[in-house]
Protein backbone atom coordinates (compact mmCIF):
# COMPACT_ATOMS: atom_id res chain seq x y z
CA UNK A 1 0.00 0.00 0.00
CA UNK A 2 2.66 2.42 0.80
CA UNK A 3 4.15 1.12 -2.68
CA UNK A 4 1.26 3.85 -3.78
CA UNK A 5 0.71 6.31 -1.73
CA UNK A 6 4.80 7.08 -2.70
CA UNK A 7 3.54 6.69 -5.92
CA UNK A 8 0.70 9.57 -5.61
CA UNK A 9 2.98 11.59 -3.63
CA UNK A 10 5.60 11.84 -6.30
CA UNK A 11 2.75 12.43 -8.85
CA UNK A 12 1.56 15.32 -6.79
CA UNK A 13 4.95 16.71 -6.43
CA UNK A 14 5.27 16.18 -10.30
CA UNK A 15 2.03 17.50 -10.70
CA UNK A 16 2.81 21.34 -9.98
CA UNK A 17 5.46 20.88 -13.31
CA UNK A 18 2.41 19.39 -15.11
CA UNK A 19 0.83 22.93 -13.94
CA UNK A 20 3.93 24.91 -15.18
CA UNK A 21 3.50 22.63 -18.71
CA UNK A 22 -0.65 23.00 -18.76
CA UNK A 23 1.08 26.94 -18.55
CA UNK A 24 2.89 27.42 -21.09
CA UNK A 25 1.39 24.67 -23.29
CA UNK A 26 -2.01 24.79 -23.22
CA UNK A 27 -2.42 28.49 -21.77
CA UNK A 28 -0.15 30.00 -24.33
CA UNK A 29 0.00 27.78 -26.77
CA UNK A 30 3.88 27.68 -26.89
CA UNK A 31 5.92 24.39 -26.67
CA UNK A 32 8.55 25.39 -23.46
CA UNK A 33 11.09 22.30 -22.74
CA UNK A 34 12.78 24.60 -20.49
CA UNK A 35 11.68 22.37 -18.15
CA UNK A 36 14.29 19.30 -17.95
CA UNK A 37 16.39 22.47 -17.13
CA UNK A 38 14.19 24.83 -15.06
CA UNK A 39 12.93 21.30 -12.80
CA UNK A 40 17.12 20.54 -11.89
CA UNK A 41 17.22 24.20 -11.52
CA UNK A 42 14.89 24.33 -8.52
CA UNK A 43 16.47 20.89 -7.08
CA UNK A 44 19.97 22.06 -7.41
CA UNK A 45 19.43 25.33 -5.63
CA UNK A 46 17.43 23.37 -3.19
CA UNK A 47 19.88 21.36 -2.40
CA UNK A 48 22.75 23.93 -1.85
CA UNK A 49 20.77 26.18 0.36
CA UNK A 50 19.78 23.31 2.69
CA UNK A 51 23.03 22.12 2.77
CA UNK A 52 23.77 25.66 4.60
CA UNK A 53 21.04 25.57 6.44
CA UNK A 54 18.99 27.94 5.18
CA UNK A 55 15.12 27.35 5.94
CA UNK A 56 12.83 26.09 3.00
CA UNK A 57 10.81 29.03 3.68
CA UNK A 58 13.38 31.36 2.68
CA UNK A 59 14.05 28.57 -0.70
CA UNK A 60 10.68 28.67 -1.64
CA UNK A 61 10.71 32.57 -3.46
CA UNK A 62 14.12 31.97 -4.39
CA UNK A 63 13.49 28.70 -6.46
CA UNK A 64 10.30 30.92 -7.84
CA UNK A 65 12.43 33.40 -8.80
CA UNK A 66 15.09 31.32 -10.25
CA UNK A 67 12.72 29.29 -11.86
CA UNK A 68 11.19 32.44 -13.34
CA UNK A 69 14.36 34.08 -14.48
CA UNK A 70 14.97 30.77 -16.44
CA UNK A 71 11.57 31.08 -18.55
CA UNK A 72 12.01 34.57 -18.93
CA UNK A 73 15.76 33.47 -20.99
CA UNK A 74 13.99 31.62 -23.36
CA UNK A 75 10.60 34.05 -23.98
CA UNK A 76 13.33 36.50 -24.60
CA UNK A 77 15.16 34.08 -27.11
CA UNK A 78 11.74 33.26 -28.74
CA UNK A 79 10.31 36.88 -29.04
CA UNK A 80 12.98 39.07 -29.13
CA UNK A 81 15.08 37.33 -31.31
CA UNK A 82 12.23 35.59 -33.15
CA UNK A 83 13.43 31.94 -32.49
CA UNK A 84 11.70 29.25 -33.08
CA UNK A 85 9.72 28.58 -28.99
CA UNK A 86 11.12 24.65 -29.00
CA UNK A 87 14.50 25.64 -30.14
CA UNK A 88 14.68 28.79 -27.70
CA UNK A 89 13.62 26.13 -24.87
CA UNK A 90 16.54 23.79 -26.02
CA UNK A 91 19.04 26.68 -25.70
CA UNK A 92 17.53 27.54 -22.30
CA UNK A 93 18.00 24.25 -21.44
CA UNK A 94 21.13 23.21 -22.44
CA UNK A 95 23.09 26.22 -20.86
CA UNK A 96 21.25 25.42 -17.92
CA UNK A 97 22.90 21.79 -17.51
CA UNK A 98 26.38 24.30 -16.99
CA UNK A 99 24.76 26.48 -14.15
CA UNK A 100 23.26 23.77 -12.55
CA UNK A 101 26.31 22.01 -12.58
CA UNK A 102 28.53 24.95 -11.03
CA UNK A 103 25.29 25.57 -8.47
CA UNK A 104 25.80 22.04 -7.43
CA UNK A 105 29.38 21.34 -7.29
CA UNK A 106 29.18 17.63 -7.99
CA UNK A 107 26.77 15.60 -10.12
CA UNK A 108 24.50 14.28 -6.98
CA UNK A 109 23.89 15.73 -3.68
CA UNK A 110 22.32 13.45 -0.81
CA UNK A 111 20.42 15.39 1.37
CA UNK A 112 19.56 13.14 4.33
CA UNK A 113 20.01 14.61 7.62
CA UNK A 114 18.62 18.36 6.49
CA UNK A 115 15.58 19.69 7.65
CA UNK A 116 13.60 19.88 5.16
CA UNK A 117 9.63 21.11 4.21
CA UNK A 118 8.69 17.14 5.10
CA UNK A 119 9.97 17.74 8.45
CA UNK A 120 7.08 19.31 9.48
CA UNK A 121 4.73 16.72 11.65
CA UNK A 122 1.29 16.88 11.57
CA UNK A 123 1.19 13.13 11.80
CA UNK A 124 3.56 10.61 13.11
CA UNK A 125 3.12 8.28 9.73
CA UNK A 126 6.04 9.42 7.36
CA UNK A 127 3.65 8.50 4.34
CA UNK A 128 0.94 10.26 5.53
CA UNK A 129 2.67 13.16 7.31
CA UNK A 130 3.97 13.77 3.45
CA UNK A 131 1.11 13.56 1.43
CA UNK A 132 -0.62 15.94 3.69
CA UNK A 133 2.07 18.29 3.31
CA UNK A 134 1.52 17.92 -0.46
CA UNK A 135 -1.84 18.22 -0.91
CA UNK A 136 -1.80 21.24 1.33
CA UNK A 137 0.72 22.45 -1.18
CA UNK A 138 -1.16 21.68 -4.42
CA UNK A 139 -4.64 23.23 -2.69
CA UNK A 140 -2.94 26.70 -2.28
CA UNK A 141 -1.20 26.46 -5.92
CA UNK A 142 -4.65 25.39 -7.45
CA UNK A 143 -6.69 28.10 -5.66
CA UNK A 144 -3.95 30.70 -6.22
CA UNK A 145 -3.29 29.81 -9.95
CA UNK A 146 -7.36 29.31 -10.70
CA UNK A 147 -7.82 32.80 -9.35
CA UNK A 148 -5.53 34.65 -11.18
CA UNK A 149 -6.23 32.60 -14.68
CA UNK A 150 -9.93 34.50 -13.90
CA UNK A 151 -8.63 37.53 -13.29
CA UNK A 152 -8.54 40.44 -15.77
CA UNK A 153 -4.78 39.63 -15.84
CA UNK A 154 -5.86 36.06 -16.76
CA UNK A 155 -8.11 36.72 -19.40
CA UNK A 156 -5.59 38.39 -21.06
CA UNK A 157 -3.03 35.12 -20.26
CA UNK A 158 -5.50 32.93 -21.83
CA UNK A 159 -6.43 35.22 -24.88
CA UNK A 160 -3.15 35.53 -26.02
CA UNK A 161 -2.07 32.00 -26.86
CA UNK A 162 -5.64 31.92 -28.44
CA UNK A 163 -5.67 34.36 -30.78
CA UNK A 164 -2.39 37.00 -30.47
CA UNK A 165 -3.78 39.12 -33.22
CA UNK A 166 -6.97 39.80 -31.28
CA UNK A 167 -4.96 40.84 -27.98
CA UNK A 168 -2.81 43.11 -29.76
CA UNK A 169 -6.34 44.50 -30.96
CA UNK A 170 -7.10 45.04 -27.73
CA UNK A 171 -3.98 46.80 -26.56
CA UNK A 172 -2.38 43.78 -24.87
CA UNK A 173 1.52 43.61 -26.16
CA UNK A 174 1.72 39.61 -26.46
CA UNK A 175 5.44 39.64 -26.38
CA UNK A 176 5.03 41.01 -23.02
CA UNK A 177 2.48 38.42 -22.05
CA UNK A 178 4.39 35.85 -22.79
CA UNK A 179 7.30 36.35 -21.46
CA UNK A 180 5.28 36.58 -18.07
CA UNK A 181 4.11 33.28 -19.19
CA UNK A 182 6.25 31.18 -19.39
CA UNK A 183 8.35 33.00 -16.17
CA UNK A 184 4.85 31.49 -14.11
CA UNK A 185 5.63 28.40 -15.86
CA UNK A 186 9.44 27.89 -15.42
CA UNK A 187 9.21 28.80 -11.63
CA UNK A 188 6.38 26.29 -11.23
CA UNK A 189 8.50 23.67 -13.21
CA UNK A 190 11.58 24.92 -10.61
CA UNK A 191 8.96 24.69 -7.73
CA UNK A 192 8.52 21.06 -8.85
CA UNK A 193 12.13 20.55 -8.29
CA UNK A 194 12.37 21.78 -5.03
CA UNK A 195 9.80 19.41 -3.80
CA UNK A 196 10.84 16.36 -5.21
CA UNK A 197 14.69 16.75 -4.06
CA UNK A 198 13.33 17.46 -0.88
CA UNK A 199 10.94 14.17 -0.88
CA UNK A 200 13.70 11.66 -2.43
CA UNK A 201 16.51 13.53 -0.09
CA UNK A 202 18.95 13.91 -2.93
CA UNK A 203 19.46 16.45 -5.97
CA UNK A 204 20.83 14.82 -9.11
CA UNK A 205 22.21 17.16 -12.54
CA UNK A 206 20.23 14.42 -14.43
CA UNK A 207 17.05 14.24 -12.44
CA UNK A 208 15.73 16.58 -15.14
CA UNK A 209 16.48 14.86 -18.47
CA UNK A 210 13.13 13.55 -20.08
CA UNK A 211 11.27 14.98 -17.14
CA UNK A 212 9.33 17.09 -19.39
CA UNK A 213 7.67 14.29 -21.18
CA UNK A 214 5.86 13.24 -17.86
CA UNK A 215 4.44 16.72 -18.01
CA UNK A 216 3.41 16.58 -21.19
CA UNK A 217 2.43 13.36 -20.83
CA UNK A 218 -0.30 14.42 -17.92
CA UNK A 219 -1.32 17.71 -19.90
CA UNK A 220 -2.11 15.48 -23.06
CA UNK A 221 -4.27 13.27 -20.54
CA UNK A 222 -5.90 15.98 -18.99
CA UNK A 223 -6.44 16.98 -22.28
CA UNK A 224 -8.03 13.76 -23.08
CA UNK A 225 -10.27 13.90 -19.89
CA UNK A 226 -11.42 17.20 -20.76
CA UNK A 227 -12.82 16.19 -23.83
CA UNK A 228 -14.67 12.94 -22.69
CA UNK A 229 -16.32 14.85 -20.28
CA UNK A 230 -16.51 18.02 -21.55
CA UNK A 231 -15.34 20.01 -18.21
CA UNK A 232 -14.09 23.33 -19.92
CA UNK A 233 -14.00 25.43 -16.43
CA UNK A 234 -10.46 26.15 -15.83
CA UNK A 235 -10.59 24.82 -12.13
CA UNK A 236 -11.37 21.73 -13.38
CA UNK A 237 -8.91 21.89 -16.53
CA UNK A 238 -6.31 22.36 -13.64
CA UNK A 239 -7.75 19.59 -11.20
CA UNK A 240 -7.49 16.90 -14.50
CA UNK A 241 -3.94 18.22 -14.85
CA UNK A 242 -3.24 17.15 -11.55
CA UNK A 243 -5.09 14.40 -11.70
CA UNK A 244 -3.07 12.83 -14.57
CA UNK A 245 0.14 13.29 -13.12
CA UNK A 246 -0.98 11.34 -10.31
CA UNK A 247 -2.23 8.36 -12.37
CA UNK A 248 0.87 9.02 -14.49
CA UNK A 249 2.79 7.46 -11.69
CA UNK A 250 0.82 4.92 -10.82
CA UNK A 251 0.67 3.33 -13.62
CA UNK A 252 4.52 3.13 -13.37
CA UNK A 253 4.53 1.80 -10.22
CA UNK A 254 1.64 -1.02 -11.00
CA UNK A 255 3.79 -1.59 -13.74
CA UNK A 256 6.70 -2.28 -11.75
CA UNK A 257 4.59 -4.04 -8.85
CA UNK A 258 3.99 -6.51 -11.66
CA UNK A 259 6.93 -7.15 -12.07
CA UNK A 260 7.52 -6.48 -15.62
CA UNK A 261 11.25 -5.88 -16.86
CA UNK A 262 11.86 -2.16 -15.77
CA UNK A 263 13.78 -2.00 -19.12
CA UNK A 264 9.82 -1.72 -21.24
CA UNK A 265 9.05 1.05 -18.67
CA UNK A 266 9.59 3.60 -21.09
CA UNK A 267 7.53 1.97 -23.76
CA UNK A 268 4.72 0.98 -21.51
CA UNK A 269 4.35 4.64 -20.61
CA UNK A 270 4.21 5.96 -24.04
CA UNK A 271 1.61 3.56 -24.84
CA UNK A 272 -1.06 4.46 -21.95
CA UNK A 273 -0.79 8.25 -23.18
CA UNK A 274 -1.29 6.75 -26.44
CA UNK A 275 -4.18 4.71 -25.32
CA UNK A 276 -6.06 7.65 -22.68
CA UNK A 277 -5.18 10.64 -25.69
CA UNK A 278 -6.63 7.55 -28.59
CA UNK A 279 -9.91 6.85 -27.00
CA UNK A 280 -11.25 10.49 -27.38
CA UNK A 281 -10.01 11.00 -30.82
CA UNK A 282 -11.46 7.74 -31.51
CA UNK A 283 -15.20 8.32 -30.44
CA UNK A 284 -15.17 11.41 -32.42
CA UNK A 285 -14.27 9.58 -35.41
CA UNK A 286 -16.94 6.77 -34.39
CA UNK B 1 -9.04 63.68 -35.49
CA UNK B 2 -6.99 61.50 -37.84
CA UNK B 3 -4.34 63.12 -40.04
CA UNK B 4 -1.76 61.49 -42.78
CA UNK B 5 1.21 63.88 -43.53
CA UNK B 6 2.90 62.19 -46.65
CA UNK B 7 3.41 58.75 -45.39
CA UNK B 8 5.40 56.47 -47.50
CA UNK B 9 5.11 52.76 -47.53
CA UNK B 10 7.58 50.25 -49.42
CA UNK B 11 7.53 46.40 -48.80
CA UNK B 12 10.43 44.18 -50.06
CA UNK B 13 12.86 47.26 -50.91
CA UNK B 14 15.42 47.18 -53.15
CA UNK B 15 14.45 43.51 -54.19
CA UNK B 16 13.09 42.56 -57.67
CA UNK B 17 9.27 42.20 -55.50
CA UNK B 18 9.60 45.56 -54.06
CA UNK B 19 6.30 47.00 -54.00
CA UNK B 20 5.30 50.90 -53.18
CA UNK B 21 2.23 49.98 -51.31
CA UNK B 22 1.71 53.65 -49.96
CA UNK B 23 2.97 56.65 -51.80
CA UNK B 24 3.29 59.92 -50.19
CA UNK B 25 -0.36 60.01 -48.86
CA UNK B 26 -1.81 62.85 -47.16
CA UNK B 27 -4.74 62.64 -45.91
CA UNK B 28 -6.98 64.67 -42.68
CA UNK B 29 -10.08 63.20 -41.33
CA UNK B 30 -12.31 64.97 -39.13
CA UNK B 31 -14.30 63.80 -36.13
CA UNK B 32 -17.37 62.18 -36.43
CA UNK B 33 -16.61 61.35 -40.34
CA UNK B 34 -17.50 58.37 -41.82
CA UNK B 35 -14.92 57.16 -44.84
CA UNK B 36 -15.35 55.12 -47.23
CA UNK B 37 -12.36 53.77 -48.77
CA UNK B 38 -12.57 51.95 -52.36
CA UNK B 39 -9.83 50.63 -54.69
CA UNK B 40 -8.89 47.81 -56.71
CA UNK B 41 -6.84 44.67 -55.50
CA UNK B 42 -3.18 46.05 -54.38
CA UNK B 43 -4.58 49.79 -54.42
CA UNK B 44 -2.74 50.30 -50.67
CA UNK B 45 -6.54 50.25 -48.89
CA UNK B 46 -5.58 47.87 -46.16
CA UNK B 47 -1.94 48.86 -45.93
CA UNK B 48 -3.27 52.31 -45.43
CA UNK B 49 -5.67 51.03 -42.78
CA UNK B 50 -2.84 48.94 -41.27
CA UNK B 51 -0.79 52.43 -41.18
CA UNK B 52 -3.29 53.85 -39.13
CA UNK B 53 -3.42 51.20 -36.59
CA UNK B 54 0.08 50.32 -36.47
CA UNK B 55 0.04 47.13 -37.67
CA UNK B 56 2.67 48.36 -40.25
CA UNK B 57 4.68 51.25 -39.25
CA UNK B 58 5.32 53.69 -41.79
CA UNK B 59 8.55 54.52 -43.93
CA UNK B 60 8.17 57.99 -43.79
CA UNK B 61 6.04 60.72 -42.99
CA UNK B 62 3.77 61.10 -39.52
CA UNK B 63 0.27 59.94 -38.41
CA UNK B 64 -1.38 62.61 -35.24
CA UNK B 65 -4.52 61.44 -33.89
CA UNK B 66 -6.59 64.60 -32.13
CA UNK B 67 -4.24 67.35 -33.42
CA UNK B 68 -1.87 66.35 -30.54
CA UNK B 69 -0.53 63.27 -30.27
CA UNK B 70 1.95 62.13 -32.67
CA UNK B 71 1.10 58.14 -32.92
CA UNK B 72 3.86 57.57 -35.46
CA UNK B 73 6.14 55.26 -34.09
CA UNK B 74 3.70 53.83 -31.49
CA UNK B 75 3.16 50.38 -31.98
CA UNK B 76 -0.58 48.92 -32.50
CA UNK B 77 -1.00 47.72 -29.20
CA UNK B 78 -0.47 51.03 -28.03
CA UNK B 79 -2.59 52.75 -30.48
CA UNK B 80 -5.67 51.16 -29.35
CA UNK B 81 -6.28 53.96 -26.42
CA UNK B 82 -8.28 55.53 -29.95
CA UNK B 83 -8.46 53.35 -32.43
CA UNK B 84 -10.73 49.84 -32.16
CA UNK B 85 -10.45 47.37 -34.99
CA UNK B 86 -13.40 44.99 -36.96
CA UNK B 87 -11.27 42.49 -39.16
CA UNK B 88 -11.85 40.98 -42.62
CA UNK B 89 -11.47 37.35 -41.07
CA UNK B 90 -14.52 36.87 -38.49
CA UNK B 91 -12.52 34.67 -36.78
CA UNK B 92 -9.52 37.44 -35.74
CA UNK B 93 -11.69 39.95 -33.87
CA UNK B 94 -12.55 37.33 -31.21
CA UNK B 95 -10.53 34.30 -29.07
CA UNK B 96 -12.27 31.11 -29.91
CA UNK B 97 -11.44 29.24 -26.81
CA UNK B 98 -12.28 31.84 -24.14
CA UNK B 99 -16.46 32.23 -23.58
CA UNK B 100 -18.63 34.99 -25.13
CA UNK B 101 -18.45 36.84 -21.66
CA UNK B 102 -14.53 36.43 -21.62
CA UNK B 103 -14.21 38.12 -24.81
CA UNK B 104 -16.24 41.00 -23.24
CA UNK B 105 -14.24 41.32 -20.62
CA UNK B 106 -11.56 41.84 -22.83
CA UNK B 107 -12.76 43.95 -24.72
CA UNK B 108 -13.89 46.10 -21.91
CA UNK B 109 -10.67 46.82 -20.85
CA UNK B 110 -8.87 47.86 -23.77
CA UNK B 111 -7.70 51.05 -23.20
CA UNK B 112 -7.09 50.49 -18.97
CA UNK B 113 -4.84 48.36 -17.64
CA UNK B 114 -5.20 44.32 -17.19
CA UNK B 115 -5.22 44.13 -13.34
CA UNK B 116 -5.49 40.62 -11.17
CA UNK B 117 -8.66 41.49 -10.15
CA UNK B 118 -11.87 39.47 -11.06
CA UNK B 119 -13.49 41.99 -13.64
CA UNK B 120 -16.70 39.94 -14.25
CA UNK B 121 -19.78 40.21 -11.83
CA UNK B 122 -23.40 40.21 -12.03
CA UNK B 123 -23.64 43.91 -13.58
CA UNK B 124 -21.10 43.30 -16.13
CA UNK B 125 -22.78 39.64 -17.40
CA UNK B 126 -26.03 42.04 -17.04
CA UNK B 127 -24.37 44.76 -19.67
CA UNK B 128 -22.84 42.42 -21.80
CA UNK B 129 -26.51 40.07 -22.17
CA UNK B 130 -28.20 43.50 -22.60
CA UNK B 131 -25.33 44.45 -25.66
CA UNK B 132 -25.74 41.01 -27.14
CA UNK B 133 -30.08 41.51 -27.31
CA UNK B 134 -29.46 44.37 -29.77
CA UNK B 135 -28.39 41.96 -32.53
CA UNK B 136 -31.60 39.48 -32.43
CA UNK B 137 -29.34 36.88 -32.54
CA UNK B 138 -29.95 34.71 -29.35
CA UNK B 139 -26.86 34.95 -28.13
CA UNK B 140 -27.90 36.64 -24.90
CA UNK B 141 -28.35 33.23 -23.95
CA UNK B 142 -25.01 32.03 -24.54
CA UNK B 143 -22.50 34.17 -23.66
CA UNK B 144 -20.78 31.29 -21.24
CA UNK B 145 -20.04 29.43 -24.54
CA UNK B 146 -16.54 29.74 -26.05
CA UNK B 147 -16.82 31.77 -28.97
CA UNK B 148 -15.33 29.17 -31.44
CA UNK B 149 -18.61 26.99 -31.53
CA UNK B 150 -20.73 29.99 -32.78
CA UNK B 151 -20.73 30.93 -36.92
CA UNK B 152 -18.45 33.10 -38.44
CA UNK B 153 -21.03 35.84 -38.95
CA UNK B 154 -22.14 35.59 -34.94
CA UNK B 155 -18.28 36.25 -34.48
CA UNK B 156 -18.16 39.26 -36.73
CA UNK B 157 -21.35 40.84 -34.66
CA UNK B 158 -19.79 40.25 -31.13
CA UNK B 159 -16.40 41.73 -32.54
CA UNK B 160 -18.33 44.77 -33.22
CA UNK B 161 -20.09 44.86 -30.41
CA UNK B 162 -16.98 44.47 -28.36
CA UNK B 163 -15.06 46.97 -30.31
CA UNK B 164 -17.60 49.65 -28.89
CA UNK B 165 -17.36 48.12 -24.92
CA UNK B 166 -14.42 50.63 -24.29
CA UNK B 167 -14.62 54.17 -24.84
CA UNK B 168 -13.89 54.51 -28.77
CA UNK B 169 -12.94 57.10 -30.72
CA UNK B 170 -11.90 55.56 -34.30
CA UNK B 171 -13.45 52.79 -35.81
CA UNK B 172 -11.59 50.43 -38.53
CA UNK B 173 -13.26 48.75 -40.58
CA UNK B 174 -11.12 46.36 -42.74
CA UNK B 175 -13.86 44.74 -45.33
CA UNK B 176 -15.72 43.33 -42.78
CA UNK B 177 -18.68 41.47 -44.90
CA UNK B 178 -16.15 39.71 -46.94
CA UNK B 179 -16.64 36.29 -45.72
CA UNK B 180 -20.55 36.39 -44.39
CA UNK B 181 -23.50 35.75 -45.94
CA UNK B 182 -25.82 38.39 -47.50
CA UNK B 183 -27.93 38.31 -44.29
CA UNK B 184 -25.52 38.62 -41.72
CA UNK B 185 -23.25 41.05 -43.70
CA UNK B 186 -26.69 43.45 -43.66
CA UNK B 187 -26.88 43.10 -39.95
CA UNK B 188 -23.07 43.52 -39.50
CA UNK B 189 -23.41 46.96 -41.33
CA UNK B 190 -26.44 48.03 -40.36
CA UNK B 191 -25.14 46.78 -36.68
CA UNK B 192 -21.98 49.28 -37.60
CA UNK B 193 -23.64 52.16 -39.30
CA UNK B 194 -25.86 52.39 -35.72
CA UNK B 195 -22.90 52.65 -33.41
CA UNK B 196 -21.16 54.96 -35.43
CA UNK B 197 -24.00 57.49 -35.21
CA UNK B 198 -25.00 56.63 -32.12
CA UNK B 199 -22.00 56.71 -30.33
CA UNK B 200 -20.35 59.52 -33.22
CA UNK B 201 -17.48 57.57 -34.05
CA UNK B 202 -15.28 58.48 -36.47
CA UNK B 203 -14.40 55.76 -39.18
CA UNK B 204 -13.04 53.97 -41.71
CA UNK B 205 -14.71 51.02 -44.25
CA UNK B 206 -12.45 49.32 -46.47
CA UNK B 207 -14.67 47.52 -49.23
CA UNK B 208 -15.13 45.80 -52.44
CA UNK B 209 -19.00 45.95 -51.96
CA UNK B 210 -20.56 48.91 -54.24
CA UNK B 211 -23.86 48.71 -52.29
CA UNK B 212 -22.22 49.02 -48.73
CA UNK B 213 -20.09 52.24 -50.44
CA UNK B 214 -23.30 54.09 -51.74
CA UNK B 215 -25.16 53.09 -48.96
CA UNK B 216 -23.01 53.62 -45.99
CA UNK B 217 -20.73 56.85 -45.05
CA UNK B 218 -20.54 60.45 -45.32
CA UNK B 219 -17.20 60.68 -47.58
CA UNK B 220 -15.72 58.29 -49.89
CA UNK B 221 -12.03 57.98 -51.28
CA UNK B 222 -10.68 55.84 -54.12
CA UNK B 223 -7.24 54.64 -54.35
CA UNK B 224 -4.87 53.26 -56.52
CA UNK B 225 -1.54 52.21 -56.80
CA UNK B 226 -0.78 53.74 -53.84
CA UNK B 227 -2.60 56.96 -54.13
CA UNK B 228 -5.52 58.54 -53.09
CA UNK B 229 -7.21 59.36 -56.50
CA UNK B 230 -10.68 60.14 -55.90
CA UNK B 231 -12.26 62.13 -52.71
CA UNK B 232 -15.65 62.90 -52.46
CA UNK B 233 -17.80 64.56 -49.37
CA UNK B 234 -21.14 64.48 -48.70
CA UNK B 235 -22.96 65.55 -50.84
CA UNK B 236 -21.04 64.93 -53.94
CA UNK B 237 -21.05 61.40 -52.06
CA UNK B 238 -24.89 61.15 -51.98
CA UNK B 239 -25.21 62.40 -55.60
CA UNK B 240 -23.32 59.03 -56.62
CA UNK B 241 -24.72 56.68 -58.35
CA UNK B 242 -24.19 53.48 -58.64
CA UNK B 243 -22.88 53.25 -62.50
CA UNK B 244 -20.57 56.02 -61.37
CA UNK B 245 -18.97 54.28 -58.43
CA UNK B 246 -19.38 51.09 -61.22
CA UNK B 247 -16.71 52.59 -63.13
CA UNK B 248 -14.27 53.76 -60.43
CA UNK B 249 -13.83 49.66 -60.17
CA UNK B 250 -12.98 49.22 -63.86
Amino acid sequence: MDFFITAIILGLCLSVMGLGIFMSMKIFNIPDITTDGSYTLGAVITAILLLNNVSFFIIIPIVFIAGAIAGCVTALIHTKFKIDALLAGILTMTALYSVNLIILGRSNQPLINTQNIFSIRFFQNQINNSLTIVLIIILILTIILSYILKTDFGIAMRATGNNAQMVRALGVDDDKMKIFGLAIANSLTAFAGFLVAQYQFFADINMGIGIVITGLGSVLIADAFQKLFKLNSIIWQILMVIVSSVLFQLVLAITLSLGINPNLLKLITAVFVLFIVGITRFRKIA
Amino acid sequence: MIQLISINKTFNKGQATENNAINNVSLSINSKEFVVIVGSNGSGKSTLLNCIAGSILTDSGKIIFNEQHDVTSLKDYQRTIWISRIFQNPLIGTAPGLTVLDNFRLASIRTKSKNISVGINQNFIQKVKESLSTLGMGLENKIHQPVGSLSGGQRQAITLLMSVFDQSSILLLDEPTAALDPKSASVVMETANHLITSLQLTAILVTHNLKEAITFGNRIIQMHHGEIIKDLKNEEKSNLNNAEIFQWFQ
